[in-house]
């Protein structure tokens, strides 16, 4: 019997009357007052999510830039302090070990935030590849993070309009936090890394200025109206980056892990993709179903702004193009889709 | 606006979490205040075909809220004279109103007996606490 890890805000979810569940050994808000209104409300105002049972990892020393560029698919010296990068950790075949978001804290020391499930393996793989002169630690138990989403996030927080994928110290609610610019919503938002005892302090003052809390139930539903992959279920080692779509975040000029294959990959083209697509009939796909003539879906959901079925999955790359009818065998009944552009939600101008 | 919990007296059960409204020949059929409510709001209702045969505790079609699918099982056997399009054009119905306009299928039963092994509501408050 595994015992399932506790964020510092467990009690508060519980108090909420949140509904409890496992997820990657943690036990997980996955709503409050339900996904469908807790997405509305990310979509039309602002809502918060307990996302401390995310990973963070330190990576320190004066070869910390070496390391990291030798196992991460982005260029890491596009990233001055002050900003952060998507990127990949990539195994030997271009497949994908973990996404995860990387911050240049200083010159020397950089912060990887990675999943929940992939947090330790991350740690390992870097700590096997460690060089004389870089230092990894995880620093995992020492900070929580709270995503603030939505449109009215920052004024509600107090917190001035700034550049995505950048980051600075600020203060919510007396509470000293990193203000990071990044989010899985599709929508404007921070993400806030405090102490960890300090993360009660800040989720009260958040919820005060009438934001709503939200589970991991409508973060995925809102990841997936704007086609963020998940790891494990759109992304994973056995998917090289190139036909993930994750190209655009692999610097084929660097070398890095599994760069060679990738090379290959791009010059070649893939024989599958990743894309996402919306049902034309009534019918929710979902992770696992087969896609007719081939290939499978590997997410799928209502969606609650679009109210139609939608979904990613990996495709012949002749079926790849948007536009291009898809048929899911949906438990046995075929159900018609068609192929569409990323984000499959798109605010209204 | 989500029902509050309850179990008609007048209804018979099933243990999968369905119910059965007997009217002579025929009965109505939904899923209980329980199912709705481990299920989440209600997005899908794959409803069966007017004149297709369910069977006893066999699957008859499904509910689907955005995180989970879950078949709906027939507490008795018989042929579907009528499904709720309301439901099918709103399943949220069956949060609002799981025993009123939540209804999912009317049938003419073929095996009037089986009513005899369904659970009256208070051995279906049994099943309940035992889960």
């Amino acid at each position: 019997m595994q015992t399932l890890r506790r964020t510092p805000l467990h009690d508060r979810h519980v108090a909420l009357g949140a509904r409890m569940v496992p997820f990657a050994g943690w036990e997980m808000p996955v709503q409050y007052e339900g996904v469908i209104p807790e997405h509305k409300s990310v979509r039309s105002d602002a809502g918060v999510f307990d996302v401390s049972h995310m990973g963070e990892l330190e990576v320190e020393g004066p070869t910390a830039r070496d390391l990291l560029q030798a196992t991460l698919s982005n260029d890491v010296d596009k990233l001055e302090p002050g900003h952060a990068q998507y990127t990949l950790v990539t195994n030997e075949s271009g497949g994908i070990v973990d996404d995860v978001i990387l911050y240049r804290l200083d010159g020397h020391r950089y912060l990887i935030v990675a999943n929940a499930s992939n947090a330790a393996a991350v740690f390992e793989w870097l700590k096997q590849r460690e060089m004389r002169g870089s230092d990894v630690r995880d620093v995992s138990d020492d900070y929580a993070l709270l995503a603030v989403q939505g449109p009215r996030a920052l004024e509600r927080l107090g917190l001035e309009r700034a550049k995505p994928f950048t980051w600075a110290m600020g203060e919510v609610g007396g509470v000293e936090v990193m203000v990071n610019r990044t989010g899985y919503t599709g929508e404007e938002g921070v993400e806030l890394a405090c102490m960890a005892d300090e993360a009660g302090q800040l989720w009260d003052a958040v919820l005060s200025r009438g934001v709503v809390p939200c589970g991991l139930g409508a973060r995925d539903t809102l990841r997936l109206e704007v086609c963020y992959p998940l790891h494990g279920n759109d992304i994973g080692p056995d998917w090289d980056a190139i036909s993930s779509g994750l190209g655009w975040a692999c610097a084929l000029d660097t070398e890095f892990t599994g760069v060679e294959r990738l090379r290959a990959i791009k010059a070649e083209g893939p024989t599958q993709k990743l894309v996402p697509f919306a049902m034309t009939e009534k019918a929710i796909p979902r992770q696992g179903m087969p896609v007719v003539g081939g290939g499978e879906v590997t997410s799928g959901t209502m969606s609650p702004m679009l109210e139609v079925g939608i979904g990613m999955a990996y495709v012949p790359s002749a079926a790849a193009k948007a536009g291009t009818e898809l048929v899911i065998d949906v438990r046995g009944k075929e159900r018609r889709g068609v192929v569409e552009k990323k984000p499959l939600y798109k605010k209204e101008q | 606006m989500p029902a509050s919990e309850s179990y008609p007296d007048e209804l018979l059960y099933h243990s999968e979490h369905d119910w059965a409204r007997i009217d002579g020949d025929e009965a109505v059929l939904g899923v209980t205040w329980f199912a709705q409510d481990a299920l989440g709001e209600l997005v899908h209702y794959e409803a069966p075909d007017v004149g297709s045969t369910v069977s006893k505790d066999a699957s008859y079609g499904e509910v689907e809220s955005v995180k989970a699918v879950s078949d709906l099982i027939s507490p008795l056997s018989g042929e579907v004279l009528e499904v709720n399009q309301k439901v099918v054009d709103a399943p949220e119905t069956v949060n609002d109103d799981p025993y009123g306009d939540g209804w999912l299928i009317r049938i003419r039963m073929s095996t009037p007996g089986e009513r005899d092994q369904l659970l009256s509501v208070g051995e279906y408050r049994k099943v309940l606490e035992d889960a």
